[in-house]
């Protein structure tokens, strides 16, 4: 197997393009999308450690992120639908109703 | 030996590809699919780590369940497409800068961290079947489990609470007509 450096680098690798989704994207949910992208980076961070230390609570560290994940989708994608009815769209440059 | 490191950089390298997918793609559809890969990509990482639970979970919840809600409500919303262009070219500039020098110093601290250049154990044969995750799930960390139950349960009232106004307006609606007839 490969030494837990290459995990590290790709969940590095994998969680910066996620910043860098959040940072450059205009579409709300495409937003949402990213930050998913850096759940799984850390996702795969805790699993190389699980494997590293051969110790399974890491294992169960990803499986509580994944159902919390769940939850986090499911109220914002709600949030989303009201926003939209609200505004008529889910252009983040267009939610600066509280913009001085 | 080598074609484990063959295999782990095919597979890393479609992980990285499909993520860039998702960062330049326009159309929203597109990074949804382009997600729902990079997520099985990474399951196929978790089997190599020795957890075919939990890459079974990520292929059933997050490529399956998380990501055909994120579709359900682009349709529903039409939002593939934003209309109109950048307003903020110099902060696009800015946020890659910013996202590199992240890059650099999480690279930085892991290499610092953990630059451990042995391979990775051979994970023993019954290390994190089912049986074994379920118990560790069900006696050490009872009561993590609970709490989870709890958030889902919030969050369903939850969503139910913020989309509801739609439902009692077409109620209301339906009612008015009724009146008028």
């Amino acid at each position: 197997m490969e030494p837990i450096i290459y995990y590290l680098a790709l969940s590095v690798i994998l969680f910066s393009m996620g910043v860098v989704g959040v940072l450059v994207r205009r579409n709300a949910i495409v937003i949402f999308m990213c930050l998913e992208m850096m759940f799984n980076a850390a996702n795969l961070a805790f699993m190389a450690f699980a494997s590293y230390y051969q110790a399974l609570d890491g294992q169960m560290f990803v499986f509580f992120v994944m159902t919390v994940a769940a939850a986090e989708v499911a109220v914002g994608l709600a949030l989303m639908v009201a926003i939209f009815r609200a505004k008529k769209s889910i252009d983040v440059d267009q939610m600066s109703s509280l913009k001085g | 030996m080598f074609f484990t490191t063959l295999f782990f950089g095919g597979i890393a390298l479609a992980i990285v590809g499909t993520g860039m997918g998702v960062l330049l793609t326009r159309n929203a559809v597109y990074t949804v699919l382009f997600l729902v890969a990079n997520f099985s990509l990474v399951a196929v990482l978790y089997l190599v780590l020795g957890a075919p639970f939990l890459a079974m979970a990520q292929v059933t919840v997050y490529a399956g369940a998380i990501m055909v809600l994120f579709l359900f409500v682009i349709m529903l919303l039409g939002a593939e497409r934003l209309p109109g262009r950048e307003p903020l070219k110099s902060q696009r500039v800015l946020a890659l800068v910013l996202g590199g020098i992240l890059l650099a110093q999480v690279a930085l601290f892991v290499v610092w961290g953990f630059n451990n250049a042995n391979p990775l154990p051979e994970a023993a044969p019954d290390f994190a079947t089912p049986t074994q995750v379920a118990t560790l799930l069900f006696t050490k960390y009872a009561l993590p489990f609970e709490v989870t139950s709890v958030i889902l349960l919030v969050a369903v009232i939850g969503v139910i609470v913020l989309t509801r106004g739609e439902i009692t307006s077409i109620r209301g609606r339906l009612l008015g007509k009724k009146k008028e007839e």
